[in-house]
């Protein structure tokens, strides 16, 4: 338990300093979300109701851009074997990671929502709205992307591929999290269903995604 | 004659070389039996002469899902049982999957214009298929972005698993997101609610089909053999002329 704690505080610790790049991934999203009135023009009822697809679509992109932080710098730095060879599972190491990257990448992009539903003219309600929907589907963003994070560092040139390979297994979470979300904001369905989907998919990722990425690390780190 | 016996890439060579002809023959003949009952089939009072499109549309849309099917079986064999045959299986069927798909949302999509007045729609059933087109380049690009076989043979197995376990999931959740194509109407409780003037020439078309894919995916498994023995030949050739 200690050397997971150890693990985890550690990853958030190397995430937000120097070199880090956690941060990048809010910037990012600020900077996508700012980008969308240019693409549809300014008008404010149609910001609102495009607020909580541009607002999710924003920090799937995001969450995707900072995946590949995961491995590759332990990778480079021969941390990664340790962690594949000690005496920790690798699989709860895995999780381990995902939680700390989640920490460090993921929580900064529901803090930053308020602001960014501010910007979209989303009221009280649709904020805290996609606010939760966003603390509930990015775990399994991060833990569904950590596959294909574990894929690409044995891959050695797999950055590019990353995306590729995450991005049709999050659409689920993308059609669950904005479904939440509009149904919160302006129904016709109750808001429970399609949440508490969301929830369940996140669940499911908690499982497979441990799993499948020591799977890839056992089998492709040599 | 087990499995394992076709664990010697040589007996796989010889036995297939032997069966390759036999089945090509009868999945000619068998898609040209299903070809001419399907142009001889009335047509619907509804769709007209379309209807016909279904005859290929729906075995290929049968076959895209088939096809990652076995291509799981093959990513177990890799992983669970390391059958030095598995990997080879995977890597061939994925290019022969990506095209029954792509065929799939092609006449899917030409049958989609008389009937739905549009080419594209974003329904339910097209839309899966089309992520599960995306998965199978994906899964391609994973095989080319790899120089060594089996290192990209254990990563390709972890993507087929993962995308086995999730395309009911993402099937599911399309689904919800938005229905418009008719419901399943071969397949379901209290049978058929096709007509048997269509339901044979569908039955024989699938069953020609399979047996295509079957052919392909074993001609294709023995080029890979092949074409990795002319790999290792080169690269013995090149490091006797180093040395």
């Amino acid at each position: 338990m200690t050397a997971l704690a150890a693990l985890i505080r550690r990853d958030i610790r190397i995430a937000l300093r120097v070199g880090g790049g956690a941060l990048i991934g809010v910037l990012f999203f600020l900077t996508v979300t700012v980008l969308m009135p240019f693409a549809l023009g300014p008008d404010l009822a149609l910001l609102t109701r495009l607020g909580p697809s541009i607002l999710w679509l924003g920090a799937l992109l995001a969450s995707l851009l900072t995946l590949d932080r995961l491995f590759t710098s332990d990778h480079e730095d021969g941390s990664l074997d340790l962690i594949v060879m000690g005496r920790t599972p690798l699989e709860l190491a895995c999780a381990a990671k995902a939680l700390a990257h989640w920490l460090a990448a993921g929580l900064p992009l529901i803090l930053a929502t308020p602001v960014l539903g501010l910007m979209l003219n989303l009221d009280a309600t649709a904020t805290s709205a996609v606010a939760l929907t966003l603390l509930v589907g990015t775990p399994a963003l991060t833990f569904i992307g950590m596959i294909g994070a574990a894929l690409a560092v044995t891959l050695h040139r797999g950055g590019l591929l990353l995306a590729v390979l995450v991005l049709p297994l999050s659409i689920p979470v993308l059609i669950f999290g904005v479904a939440a979300s509009q149904a919160a904001i302006s129904g016709p369905l109750p808001f429970g269903t399609p949440f508490s989907i969301l929830c369940a998919i996140s669940l499911v990722s908690f499982v497979i995604g441990p799993f499948a990425a020591a799977a890839s690390l056992r089998h492709g780190l040599d | 004659m087990t499995l394992i016996d076709l664990a010697n890439p040589t007996k796989f060579l010889s036995l297939t070389g032997r069966i390759l002809p036999w089945l090509a023959g009868v999945t000619a003949i068998l898609l040209t039996i299903g070809l001419y009952q399907a142009a001889m089939a009335p047509d619907d009072y509804q769709q007209g002469a379309t209807v016909k499109i279904m005859f290929i549309h729906v075995p290929n849309a049968w076959l895209s899902m088939f096809v990652w099917g076995v291509m799981s079986l093959a990513a177990l064999g890799t992983l669970v049982w390391r059958h030095p045959l598995a990997d080879v299986a995977a890597k061939a069927a994925a290019p022969i999957g990506a095209a029954f798909t792509f065929l799939a949302l092609v006449t899917g999509s030409l049958w989609g214009r008389p009937m739905w007045g549009t080419y594209w729609q974003w329904d339910a059933r097209l839309t899966s298929v089309l992520i599960l087109f995306l998965m199978y380049l994906g899964l391609i690009a994973l095989w080319r972005a790899v120089d060594d076989p089996s290192r990209a043979a254990r990563a390709a197995a972890i993507l087929t698993l993962v995308g086995a376990l999730n395309l009911p999931i993402i099937k599911f959740s399309v689904d919800w997101w938005n229905t418009l194509h008719q419901p399943a109407s071969v397949l379901r409780m209290g049978g058929s609610t096709l007509d048997r003037a269509f339901l044979i020439p569908l039955l024989v078309m699938a069953v020609g089909f399979s047996l295509l894919f079957v052919t392909l995916h074993l001609a294709a498994m023995r080029n890979e053999i092949l074409r990795r023995r002319v790999r290792s030949l080169q690269i013995m050739q090149a490091s006797q002329q180093a040395a």
